[in-house]
């Protein structure tokens, strides 16, 4: 990730701020910074969403295709997750430089998503054990500034929120095989329903106590951090800790129930935002880039 | 066959464009705060997003310094859901390599790099959308991205590409028309003195025709120009206001 230097001054003012729960820019320990989000900005994908969190800009695409189910479930779809560090975000990111990052990340969601609840796979199935859809999520980093999974997690909720998969008719042609038709109307389409889709709260573990949507720059002074994905009910899909430091069982258990309050209280205000967007339909002017 | 509906006997295209219209641009300069220079452009349904780092100290190998010039380093790549089929790999193929060389080429004609000797500038473009001109796009991109780092040019680098079908050139191709089968050319123009950065037309074409597609190319670059140049106007304005001059 794109690394800042802080000097051993300005990591001591961090931590006292922490200490009495004012951060750098005014904020309280549990706040977020000012979040963008904006659906259906790369029209020819099937869902499509970018989020700005300060800083931070994710833009995530979601493409539906037809495949094979996989052998052990054969009446489901699947998904599969690809992070892309772009060399946008950093010069380091160049070449193959921001693999190693990308390939976390998309392990990570992988994680998440493993589980029977988050997207209901069953829907996706169209012939069982011939033919299901398979949704690739591509997510683009464009701007690194700290706080990349809650990010990335938010907008994948909204990009699969998004997401218009065509209604496929199967018919049998003579010889007794199948054949497949997908519906021309782009209006005849079948929506996912994203209410149990988690959202990735990130806890930095800075001093005695914890920052969620931590800056680049108090990242650096966090000796470890808590990824914990919570679904709109509370429950928990995904726990990792990271960073090279360690923490107490107790500082753990402290951190998952303030992960779990925030998180909760993030997805309500989204599933608002976003059924708000699709209500304004055509009227709505899509600023994307441009605003 | 390629040339039938491309061209209707009105002189209307796929998408009621006349031949020498060009597709609606629209861009923004500025978009990113900390890349030194960025630009996001819109030309009709191919969008671009060019950032630029730099001129700053020479990274990885130093061996490549040169005494009295800046290294221009680009690499160009492609979002995965860019294309109508979804692509493995954003960058690294050939074609992406190619295409970050002729971005290089064009860009040390145009960029006054002997203002910075021993020191590279990055110029990276991302496809985030893909419907034809891909090349043209991501140079007028860089360009913004170029002017709203700082970095001194010699003139506006503004590129086109351009096909020719029933004896008629068409200016700004889409996806397509590229793949229908026309004899395609990409030009990367500056405007003001009519220098010609890069040329590069790979199909057949007669040679009588050439002298006729690249005055069109050179056209339509001219057209582009005023655009960008407009561009580039407008975010001075709002940039001062901002500032209180």
């Amino acid at each position: 990730m794109a690394r800042v230097q802080v000097s051993e001054a300005e990591k001591v003012y961090i931590l006292h701020g922490i200490r009495d729960d004012l951060r750098v820019d005014g904020r309280g320990c549990e706040d977020y910074r000012h979040m963008e989000i904006e659906t259906d900005v790369v029209s020819n994908t099937d869902g499509s969403a970018k989020v700005t969190l300060g800083h931070t800009a994710v833009l995530v695409g979601v493409k539906a295709e037809i495949g094979k189910p996989r052998p052990t479930v054969p009446t489901e779809g699947y998904l599969e997750f690809f992070v892309d560090c772009s060399a946008n975000a950093t010069p380091e990111f160049e070449g193959r430089g921001g693999e190693e990052l990308g390939t976390e990340l998309s392990n990570t969601l992988y994680k998440v998503f493993n589980n029977k609840r988050s997207i209901d796979l069953k829907s996706l199935c169209i012939c069982a054990g011939e033919h299901c859809w398979v949704l690739y999520v591509d997510v683009l980093l464009l701007q690194c500034d700290g706080n990349l999974y809650d990010a990335i997690s938010v907008a994948i909720k909204a990009a699969l929120f998004n997401t218009k998969i065509p209604k496929v008719h199967i018919s049998s042609d003579d010889e007794g095989g199948k054949e497949i038709e997908l519906s021309d109307d782009p209006y005849d389409c079948m929506r996912l329903n994203v209410e149990n889709v988690p959202c990735i709260v990130t806890l930095c573990k800075v001093g005695h106590r914890h920052v969620v949507d931590a800056t680049l720059q108090e990242k650096a002074c966090s000796v470890a951090s808590l990824i914990i994905s919570v679904t709109h009910k509370g429950t928990i899909t995904c726990m990792r800790k990271v960073g090279g430091g360690s923490l107490d069982p107790e500082s753990i258990f402290e951190m998952t129930e303030a992960g779990k309050r925030v998180g909760k209280a993030l997805h309500a205000p989204l599933m608002k935002l976003l059924e708000q967007e699709e209500s304004l339909g055509k009227k709505r002017q899509k600023v994307g880039f441009l605003g | 066959m390629a040339g039938l509906e491309l061209l209707s006997d009105q002189g209307y295209r796929l998408d009621g464009r006349k031949a020498t219209e060009l597709r609606k641009l629209q861009a923004r300069m500025g978009v990113f705060t900390q890349a030194d220079g960025s630009a996001y452009l819109e030309q009709g349904n191919t969008k671009a997003l060019a950032v630029v780092y730099g001129p700053h100290e020479m990274r990885g190998s130093r061996s490549r310094t040169l005494h009295d010039r800046a290294v221009i380093n680009c690499q160009y790549s492609m979002a995965t859901f860019s294309t109508a089929e979804r692509k493995r790999r954003p960058h690294g193929d050939r074609k992406s390599t190619e295409m970050s060389l002729h971005l290089k080429q064009t860009f040390e004609a145009a960029v006054m790099t002997q203002l910075y000797p021993r020191s590279q500038i990055d110029i990276y473009v991302k496809i985030l959308q893909s419907d034809g001109g891909n090349y043209s796009v991501c140079v007028n991109a860089a360009t913004l991205a170029v002017i709203d780092a700082g970095i001194p040019m010699r003139d506006y680098v503004c590129a086109c590409t351009v096909g020719f079908v029933d004896e008629t050139p068409l200016a700004d191709l889409c996806y397509a028309e590229e793949s229908g089968g026309v004899s395609s050319l990409a030009l990367a123009l500056l405007p003001r003195g009519g220098q010609i950065a890069l040329l590069q037309m790979d199909a057949r074409l007669h040679q009588d025709h050439l002298e006729t597609l690249i005055e069109a190319a050179m056209t339509a670059c001219k057209g582009v120009s005023k655009v960008l140049d407009e561009v580039v106007r407008q975010h001075l304005q709002e940039a001062s206001v901002l500032t209180g001059e």
